[in-house]
């Protein structure tokens, strides 16, 4: 089983995105390098824009992450409220 | 009174939906294949434009929102840079060596995909990919200008930045990264999205970038640093397109899979060879550095690469053809690059050095197969020569393998002590290449690569020289020539890092800085 993986800057503006990614994905292991953590799981990863509200109170477009994002692994889905990487569709 | 219904918000879907695929018509004054004459000829079926969709679904407007946001953070961190005396506090001016190799030969690769992607953006039909093909366009453009913006402080007070432009179009290094794109850009625009979106992009670039963008954070470099991160905020999208692009033309027709597997072959190895540098620059450029050149291939080349390679083998696609051989190489190639430059600084636009003793223990530790056996032994007779006050500089002009453009220093998968040469006859003239993945590409297409612009034999065919110089005067000195045709102020860019102007003035700006 392949893994698929996030990488993001290690700033304030992603610490909920990141928060919300080990949250809601059990099997994540973060790594952190200077200025950046990088996250792997198995198969499948996903961030949801609810679990990110959740923890700063507002509202959250799940867009906002290209502001944060350094390079990914996988096939992307992404609309309203979930935005998912995976291998084999 | 009349209740206010909120109006609804369209889904990312709708919205996307609406605001590419409603872009394109069909043309009536001119028939369909005259407006986009380049889009058959490279044997690409495509039945349905419309199923290219870019799963991000940005759109223009959105595009625009989130690009500005990271512009004005970059540039209020520039300022603060300037304003702070930032070149001050960064690890040691050796450091910087990596920045110049980075402005001279890729800063230069940013502006030709700019006009690379606008022109697949021109030439391709359907809006999805067209408007994708737009925005890296654009992305390109951007990083361009950042990265001369943000490298440009060290100009005022380093060597080696003042003319990169000028260096690019003639440095005999530099043609390694200049002919790798211009090979990509001289493709049809299936080709090129291949090789730059899905190739370069996709699977290598993370190489670059990653350990590159962490590096600059650990040595702090916070301009450097700080573009980094805003390109590589960019990139995710790049390689999505990289990755989309390739589904698309498989999943359009069967017979663009040996098309596309030829490209996937010739374009990884491509890609793979200019990294050479990025090997060096990470094992040997970084005072501090973040990981090894081998353990970055293996997290982003091996395993990345491997989960997708299995993925994409449902279409019939196979890993590329060299991947077995770059995995060997991981052992290898940083080393046997810098010790090449190592002596050929006298020809190039920075320093190079024998790393320290902790360097050195550093990288036998994250080299145990390879290190101690072969490349300290060496290293440490440069030290010594360099300490007798005979450096060794190498004024011969290297072999050059006549695709990849690097001189032939490549050993023989499995056998290190061994270098690898290969060659072709074309039309009774012979051409050398430094393994069998180079010379697989100039078979394939060698009209294509008999007509490469090789600085050695450019040199020696007397076209690096300044007009109006005379090669037949008494005394001629054919080095001093080229490095005038070069523009290198001799004595202050090229040379060893010991005994440099910059590290003399990095050590008393830096004492200066500690006092009034």
């Amino acid at each position: 089983m392949s893994d698929v993986f996030i990488a993001l800057q290690d700033t304030d503006e992603a610490r909920p995105i990141i928060e919300a990614i080990l949250a809601d994905n059990p099997k994540a292991r973060l790594t952190h390098s200077p200025a950046m953590v990088k996250i792997d799981v198995p198969q499948r990863l996903v961030i949801r824009r609810r679990s990110i509200e959740e923890i700063t109170g507002l509202p959250f477009d799940l867009q906002r992450i290209h502001v944060s994002l350094i390079s990914l692994s996988g096939h992307i889905e992404e609309d309203d409220d979930e935005f998912v990487l995976s291998w084999k569709r | 009174m009349d209740t206010r219904l909120e109006k609804k918000k369209l889904s990312l879907r709708e919205r996307y939906h609406l605001m590419t695929r409603g872009l394109g018509w069909e043309p009536t004054y001119q028939p369909a294949d005259k407006v986009f004459p380049f889009t058959t000829y490279e044997g690409i079926k495509i039945h349905d434009w419309d199923k290219f969709e870019d799963p991000f679904r940005l759109t223009m407007d959105a595009y625009w929102k989130y690009q500005g946001e990271k512009e004005k953070k970059l540039y209020a961190v520039i300022d603060a840079f300037a304003q702070n005396n930032g070149f001050l506090n960064i690890s040691d001016a050796r450091y910087l060596n990596a920045i110049k190799i980075f402005i001279q030969g890729v800063t230069p690769l940013e502006y030709y995909a700019h006009r690379g992607f606008a022109f697949a953006g021109r030439h391709f039909r359907g809006e999805g990919l067209r408007v994708a093909c737009q925005m890296q366009s654009l992305d390109e453009l951007r990083h361009t200008q950042t990265e001369i913006h943000a490298i440009s402080p060290y100009n005022r007070f380093f060597n080696g930045f003042h003319h990169p432009r000028h260096w690019f179009d003639r440095m005999w290094y530099l043609s390694v990264p200049k002919s790798f794109f211009e090979d990509a850009n001289t493709g049809g625009p299936f080709e090129f999205l291949t090789a730059i979106s899905f190739s370069f992009e996709y699977v290598l670039t993370n190489l670059l970038f990653l350990p590159f963008m962490s590096g600059a954070a650990y040595n702090g470099d916070l301009s450097t640093v700080t573009f980094g991160f805003s390109a590589q905020s960019d990139e995710s999208r790049h390689m999505t397109l990289g990755i989309e692009c390739i589904k698309f033309m498989l999943e359009q027709d069967e017979a663009n899979v040996p098309i596309v597997q030829h490209w996937i072959d010739k374009w990884f190895w491509r890609g793979y060879r200019v990294l050479t540098l990025v090997g060096m620059m990470m094992d040997y450029m970084l005072p501090k550095r973040v990981m090894s050149w081998r353990e970055a291939w293996e997290i982003y080349g091996e395993q990345n690469g491997g989960a997708l390679f299995n993925d994409l083998a449902r279409y019939g696609i196979r890993e590329p053809a060299g991947f077995r051989d770059a995995i060997d190489g991981k052992d290898h190639i940083s080393h046997q690059a810098w010790l090449t430059f190592y002596t050929y600084n006298p020809l190039a636009a920075f320093h190079t050095w024998v790393p320290t003793d902790a360097e050195l223990d550093w990288l036998s530790a994250k080299y145990p197969e390879s290190f101690d056996k072969y490349y300290r032994p060496r290293l440490l007779y440069l030290r010594e020569q360099e300490k007798a006050g005979k450096p060794v500089a190498n004024k011969n002009l290297p072999l050059l393998c006549n695709v990849c453009q690097i001189p032939m220093f490549f050993t023989e998968p499995g056998n290190p002590r061994m270098i690898c040469y290969r060659e072709s006859v074309y039309e009774g003239e012979r051409y050398h290449f430094c393994s069998d993945h180079c010379k697989a590409i100039f078979d394939h297409e060698p009209e294509k690569y008999v007509q490469s612009w090789l600085p050695v034999q450019q040199i020696l065919q007397g076209n690096c020289f300044k007009p109006g110089t005379d090669p037949t005067a008494p005394g001629f000195d054919p080095v001093a020539a080229v490095l005038d045709y070069y523009e290198l102020n001799v004595g202050r860019d090229n040379f060893w890092y010991e005994g440099s102007e910059d590290q003399r003035n990095f050590a008393a700006w830096r004492a200066a800085a500690q006092n009034n």
